[in-house]
């Protein structure tokens, strides 16, 4: 192994550190049927359904969840995914 | 009141024709809201040539707008006008092609609507889109009070609307569970 290979790999190791910490959030909304949202976050997300029900549930009573998290590329997907739905997502840094 | 059940793989609903008539009214409703927006964007030239529709970075003025295409980030208002350039095309195609998958399936003159599972996840994404849009006009702001349907610029239509309002909520409803 030569120096410069050393030298990549840390530097995508630090790449991945800073690019983990993005999480998207669904807020609570007065329409949504509590159903559906399940159902979206078992078919978009991949959630099983304890879980998405977890979730759901979290979002309407606390008035937000984070569904996912990742890179932000990921989480810029998620959250357009979501929009599609009709959910309304956002994405952030997590802190 | 009409309900989806599956049948044989299929999701099944009969509709009258004044409910297929008003299914096709407040659909076509958003997708004029959904072409507005469109119209909203900037003129590229260089459309033509690369077929990229560009979108406006700001959040949709109108309410109901603003709600079917929210920003992506709640703070920073560079990265949401960034994000919405790249993702609020794709988002208003999707939204109208779902529209206009629902207007395609509508039993004409009234019937019984058999959709596929593919289908009926795009009639899904539609009746949420309208009762979404709905809600914003009827001003339903949270889970405990009731709308005021007596406001002044809901030109005396508030009760009617509410009650279709109340009807895709239902009939949504039923689907999910069908799809479930």
């Amino acid at each position: 192994m030569t120096a410069a290979d050393t030298e990549t790999i840390q530097r995508t190791e630090v790449v991945a550190e800073v690019q983990q910490p993005w999480v998207t959030i669904v807020w609570n909304d007065p329409v949504n049927l509590m159903s559906y949202v399940t159902y979206v976050f078992m078919t978009l997300l991949g959630h099983p359904k304890p879980v998405a029900e977890k979730l759901m549930t979290d979002v309407h009573f606390k008035g937000r969840a984070a569904v996912s998290s990742g890179s932000r590329e990921q989480m810029e997907a998620d959250v357009a995914r979501l929009q599609g739905a009709g959910l309304w997502a956002t994405l952030q840094q997590d802190s | 009141m009409a309900e989806f059940r599956r049948r044989h793989g299929r999701y099944v609903v009969s509709l009258d024709q004044p409910e297929v008539q008003v299914l096709a009214d407040v659909v076509d409703q958003v997708r004029q809201l959904l072409a507005q927006r469109h119209g909203e964007a900037p003129t590229d030239p260089l459309e033509l040539i690369t077929g990229i529709h560009a979108a406006p970075a700001t959040t949709p003025t109108d309410p109901a707008l603003a709600r079917l295409l929210p920003d992506f980030h709640r703070d920073d208002a560079d990265l949401a006008g960034g994000l919405r350039v790249l993702y609020e095309p794709d988002l208003l195609v999707a939204k109208d092609r779902a529209a206009v998958a629902l207007l395609d399936s509508l039993p004409l003159g009234g019937g019984v609507a058999r959709l596929n599972p593919a289908t009926a996840k795009l009639w899904l994404t539609a009746l949420n889109d309208v009762r979404l849009a709905l809600a914003v006009r009827l001003g339903i702001v949270d889970d405990d009070t009731e709308p005021d349907l007596d406001r002044v610029e809901l030109q005396g239509a508030g009760s009617a609307m509410y009650e279709v309002y109340r009807w895709l909520t239902h009939l949504q409803s039923s689907l999910v569970d069908a799809l479930m």
